[in-house]
């Protein structure tokens, strides 16, 4: 009974860490769509963040500096996606791709040189005896820094639409641009603000990857994280709270490979890889049959360039 | 000051010049990132965009490099024209290799040349069949097809993973993640008598052909393109939609499985686990690079070739990282999309007092 | 109040688009108190010169002077700030937010205490007569009470001019009596209303004064009531075609569409699904359906056109059969065709050529062959609709985008009626077209029934309905009113039906 329920908190511990990446992602994605806004770009810009992270920490030797780095370099890999899907008007997913394909290229090149370095990266924050709470103890209280701030994040984002003027904003100029324009709201900065958000926490996802979930840099590292958090993003129906709960659902599908390794069956590692992609499809099936839902909850003007009337 | 206006109607010529403007633009960054890491700018272009074609060995490797990626990008062309996102290029070119392969391996002796259709029509057939499931989902439930195709293709390589340390492993071929090789049967021939050409760049052309005569001659391709610009103008006028998604989708899954399947018949002749450097995701930016139209992305694919071979050169001669031809894709698609903005706007010179902006009415 | 500084001036105003002068040399006054009338037909500027009050465009040139202070505009929270207020004619509010929502919104920083707004809200509402729940979601809101959250939205701030921009075409007769009434309250607190339309007994009814726009310009002032409709006509069109010809009603010969017991879920969580519809449109005849937007006209023309297929295909019947369950490609090849209520986006591809947007529905005549398509004959197709119809276009292979709606709406008119179709169904066929091109659509549709085809006519414009239509109904929240011969009744009867006053049994009968 005892080997379960440290299993158990093992696995909890583990589902909260491997979904805190896709959390970040699809929080961002979403703030990113609720303003009527596509990025296709995670997976390249998470990548790009990953190295720069790593580098950054690498060379400076702090943490803090390598995930400011991270987030500053989302930011301006989103600036690049803004300019040319806001101002320039191109097809988002268009220019979405090019990210992904930019980023995956342009990472691999400036990491070239740091493929397997060591790094430290960021340790569980010790809190005490509170890690030794049956179950729930190490998945709450034995994280990393980055970890609680995706906690925060997350309360952050809740507040900002359920409260907050601004968040309302947000949400009327991705319903419609146009209104949204006539009444004097600021579409186009609106949109690149959410943009950047959605950068700078694409950049934070990053940083987690190559600096606290597995401290190192390879090509690639992401695995598609990128594309499964805006897979997310569809699958919360851009609501905060389902956002919460489904990149911890994919966390603990991504790491089922080692649950059933642990429980030893044998089963080819290779097979077992599939099961987050498969998981994937499986929910996005799932949600996509509902289409009444998904066009009550979706941004209506999502993806759709916005021309200005003046 | 200079600025954007929006132009009345769209510039034909932009169209066409806009590739080659990317182009120039992604040699000039590729020269100053040279010198800025040391290199001698004009040698590494050089020996990036010249010295692999130099002879006619060269041409002929640029063929085969050019194969593949011709037929995914033709193939995507004609989705991407119906707004069928299929970014599942890569996906369906594996399961195309590892479906062949796992037919091809069933006759380790043959001789006949049977065997080889027996195996490119299992490539198509695979292929059509995992973009199929793209179609299915999007047609049935209306699932977003980037995201299916996309993971599809992770699933893809880690199935071929599987395939090669497991099932379809050559036994004889000591611990190497490896199939047999192909028997003469199972092998694709070469066009030419020197050189790696394969009866796959034949295919290829033909590929091109048909898909000119489908997408600028045929009712049907008049019906894509109608769904591509304006989905609701399609419905209005009663165009079959879901054919259409399927039908585009299997041509593509088809020709990006066609690929797969030559490339392990053909220059490979066994199974491996990297079948493809990201020929199907290359494929994406030679159809935009190519105007979703036949003869520019036949063009544009022999670009594309060409940064594959320069890569690999500049890797062994000058020690360039090898990721550099990933990193150049993606220069040239960003700014061909920064460009194609010249398509719809002007670039007009303002005097600094009148700062009004235009716009459309 | 004085009759010297008027509470708003625009002196000289200018405005220049690529490819047309929207704006040129507008003089405008308007009094406190006073309801001002802005005429003019579609595409004379109106629009544009109301967005350059309300900050949302700016002017190339000219001066707006405010209670005698000369000002810039520079964006709508400015405006606001001034006590400008405006009621857009596509309402510019957001279906997923709360009415108060909607409210705090537009306010900006003027909100004030977003927890007492509710209760201001409910405060002007009544003391204007004009209902509204803030906490309602905009999407469930009849068009009625959306235009009521966009004039409370005006009135929750101090509101000194309010523009309205065509406010009574989306309102049934009733609700246009009682939104006249809260504008004359309003006018007299000392409130300014600039007041956008085209149709003149309503100007007359209301106004103080009108100026009047044509191409752009001013083409004339007066005091409405001391004119005739036929006057102010003359000020808007010019020397262009008379207004309103007036058409013979026929009566239909056997009938080619039956739709019977229809009902229909909308697809759409904002949409009005349809119950139980029965209707018949014979040959040679007419028929119009009125009805405010957004009571199942969409859902409507959708299962006629099998854009929606049916699961009842005996729901909607032509005389070989039943076509409820086909798609629009099969009912065309039966006879029908369909002009739908967007030119561009629906009835043309905006980006495609003349010749190709043809093709668009013209594939089933010859234009294809063995799956191949013929590009000569497709050309003269297009060539032919373009003469016919009088389409005015540099060439056949002009993009549609760049034709004026009226002529866009012709060639889609043309490509139509060219196909020689037994059962036409039109939606909206002149909105937004010049007074010009829609009396060449009114032709073509009565030349079209003289020639015994079926026309069903789907329209917001209760006037055209009445000029063209042999008979007539309404449709009221996804249900159909009973129909009458168009000489058989009043405007204020079918007003009646827009509004949902009257009995389905009847209607069934």
């Amino acid at each position: 009974m005892d080997f379960d329920v440290n299993m158990l908190s093992n696995l909890l511990y583990a589902m909260v860490r491997t979904g805190t990446p896709l959390l970040l992602i699809a929080l961002g994605e979403m703030v990113c769509e609720k303003s009527g806004v596509l990025n296709l770009g995670q997976e390249g810009m998470l990548l790009m963040e990953a190295v720069a992270g790593f580098i950054a920490a690498l060379t400076s030797g702090s943490l803090i500096i390598g995930v400011l780095a991270a987030i500053l370099v989302g930011i301006l890999m989103s600036l690049l996606f803004g300019l040319i899907a806001i101002n320039l008007n191109a097809n988002q997913v268009a220019t979405g791709l090019a990210l992904t394909i930019f980023g995956i290229g342009l990472s691999a090149f400036v990491g070239s040189s740091y493929v397997g370095q060591p790094l430290k990266g960021f340790e569980p924050i010790n809190m005490g005896g509170l890690t030794d709470i049956p179950v729930i103890g190490k998945m709450l209280f034995g994280q990393d820094a980055l970890v609680y701030l995706s906690f925060l994040l997350f309360l952050g984002v809740y507040w900002f639409f359920r409260w907050s003027r601004a968040g309302l904003v947000v949400k009327a100029v991705g319903e419609n641009p146009h209104a949204a324009e006539a009444i004097g709201l600021p579409v186009i900065k609106t949109r690149y603000l959410a943009v950047m958000f959605g950068g700078g926490m694409a950049g934070l996802a990053g940083a987690y990857l190559s600096l606290a979930y597995t401290p190192m840099w390879v090509e690639g590292m992401s695995a598609g994280k990128g594309w499964i958090g805006l897979a997310l993003v569809v699958f919360a129906s851009w609501q905060t709270g389902r956002v919460l709960f489904g990149a911890y659902l994919f966390g603990l599908m991504s790491i089922l490979n080692l649950v059933v390794q642990g429980l030893g069956f044998n089963i080819s590692a290779n097979l077992l890889n599939i099961l987050p992609y498969l998981a994937t499809i499986v929910v996005l099936v799932f949600l996509s049959m509902n289409q009444q839902r998904i066009k009550m909850y979706a941004p209506a003007s999502l993806g759709k360039p916005f021309h200005r009337s003046r | 000051m200079i600025k954007l206006q929006p132009r009345r109607e769209p510039s034909e010529l932009m169209v066409y010049i806009s590739p080659i403007l990317a182009g120039i633009l992604t040699l000039m960054t590729g020269a100053i990132l040279f010198a800025v890491l040391g290199y001698n700018s004009f040698t590494a272009l050089y020996t990036f965009l010249v010295a692999p074609i130099q002879d006619s060995q060269g041409i002929s490797e640029l063929l085969v490099k050019a194969s593949p990626i011709l037929m995914c990008a033709i193939g995507l062309a004609v989705a991407y024209r119906a707004n069928v996102w299929n970014i599942g290029a890569e996906g369906q070119l594996l399961m195309g290799a590892l479906v062949g392969s796992a037919v091809a391996l069933q006759f380790p002796d043959s001789e006949s040349k049977s065997t080889l259709i027996l195996v490119l029509i299992s490539g198509v057939l695979a292929g059509m069949a995992w973009a199929g499931i793209a179609a299915f989902l999007k047609t049935k439930f209306n699932t977003n097809e980037i995201l299916t195709t996309i993971m599809l293709n992770y699933i893809a390589l880690n199935l071929l993973q599987y395939a090669v340390h497991g099932p379809l492993k050559d036994p004889d071929g000591y611990s190497f993640p490896e199939s047999a090789p192909f028997s003469a049967g199972a092998t694709l021939p070469t066009l030419l008598e020197d050189g790696r050409v394969h009866i796959g760049f034949a295919l290829a052309v033909i590929a091109v052909l048909i898909i000119w005569f489908l997408v600028s001659k045929s009712f049907l391709g008049f019906q894509m393109k109608v769904m591509g610009m304006d989905e609701r103008a399609a419905k209005f006028a009663g165009y079959p939609e879901k054919k259409l998604t399927w039908l585009v989708l299997l041509i593509s899954g088809g020709l990006a499985g066609l690929a797969g399947v030559c490339e392990v018949t053909g220059p490979i002749g066994q199974l491996v686990p990297n079948v493809s450097p990201g020929y199907g995701y290359a494929a994406i930016i030679v159809a935009f690079l190519g105007r979703l139209h036949p003869v520019g992305i036949l063009i544009a694919s022999l670009l594309m070739a060409l940064i594959y071979l320069g890569g690999e050169l500049a890797q062994i001669k000058l020690g360039t990282p090898a990721a550099l031809t990933l990193l150049f894709q993606g220069m040239l698609l960003f700014y061909l999309l920064a460009c194609d903005v010249l398509i719809r706007y002007q670039l007009i010179k303002v005097p600094h007092s009148s700062t009004q902006a235009q716009g459309a009415n | 109040m004085t009759a010297t500084t008027p509470r708003l001036a625009l002196q000289g105003i200018r405005k220049q688009y690529p490819g047309t002068l929207a704006n040129d040399d507008i003089h405008l006054a308007i009094d406190s108190g006073e309801i001002h009338a802005l005429l003019g037909e579609n595409g004379a500027g109106k629009s544009t010169l109301m967005k350059i009050i309300y900050g949302v465009v700016k002017p190339d040139a000219g001066t707006l002077s405010w209670e005698g202070k000369t000002i810039q505009i520079k964006d709508p929270a400015q405006a606001r700030s001034l006590g400008i207020g405006m009621v857009f004619q596509h309402f510019s509010l957001f279906e997923t937010l709360t009415v108060s929502e909607n409210i705090a919104l537009a306010l900006g920083d003027q909100a004030g205490d977003l927890k007492t707004l509710p209760t201001r809200i409910r405060d002007i509402s009544q003391r204007y007569g004009m209902a509204l729940e803030p906490d309602r979601p905009v999407h469930s809101l009849s068009i009625g009470e959306r235009q009521r959250v966009e004039i409370v939205r005006c009135l929750v701030q101090n509101i000194k001019l309010l523009i309205l921009d065509e406010p009574t075409s989306v309102l049934t007769p009733q609700e246009v009596k009682t939104l006249f009434i809260t504008l004359r309250q309003l006018a007299s607190e000392g409130c300014s209303i600039l007041f956008i339309s085209h149709k003149l007994y309503e100007v007359k009814e209301l106004c103080h004064k009108a100026t009047i726009l044509r191409h752009g310009r001013v083409s004339g002032e007066c005091v409405p009531s001391q004119e005739s409709t036929l006057s102010m006509a003359k000020m808007m069109v010019g020397d262009e075609t008379p207004v309103s010809n007036t058409y013979e009603k026929k009566q239909g010969s056997e009938v080619f569409l039956t739709v019977t017991h229809l009902n229909l879920t909308s697809s759409d969580p904002f949409g009005t699904s349809l119950k139980n519809l029965s209707l018949q449109v014979r040959r040679g005849e007419i028929v119009g359906i009125a009805g405010v937007a957004g009571n199942g006209q969409e859902e409507l023309l959708a299962a006629l056109s099998g854009e929606v297929l049916l699961k009842t295909a005996d729901s909607i019947r032509f005389p070989d059969g039943a076509v409820g369950d086909l798609n629009p490609a099969e009912r065309r090849k039966r006879g029908m065709a369909f002009v739908p209520e967007d030119r561009l986006g629906r009835g043309a591809v905006p980006d495609m050529s003349l010749t190709e947007n043809g093709l668009l529905t013209g594939f089933l005549h010859g234009l294809v062959k063995g799956g191949v398509v013929l590009h000569g004959k497709t050309k003269q197709f297009a060539e032919q609709i373009i003469q016919d119809y009088k389409v005015k276009t540099p060439n056949s292979s002009a993009h549609a985008a760049s034709l004026s709606g009226g002529n866009l709406q012709k060639f889609i008119i043309g490509r139509e009626i060219l196909q020689n179709p037994q059962l036409l169904v039109a939606s909206h066929p002149t909105w937004g077209v010049d007074i010009g091109a829609a009396t060449a659509i009114h032709q073509a549709l009565i030349h079209l029934r003289d020639a015994g085809a079926a026309i069903l006519v789907i329209s917001e414009d209760t006037d055209e309905l009445f000029q063209i239509s042999d008979r007539i109904g309404a449709i009221f929240d996804g249900q159909l009113s009973p129909f009458k011969p168009t000489a058989q009744t009043t405007i204020d009867e079918v007003g009646q039906w827009m509004a949902g006053v009257f009995n389905t049994e009847e209607a069934l009968a």
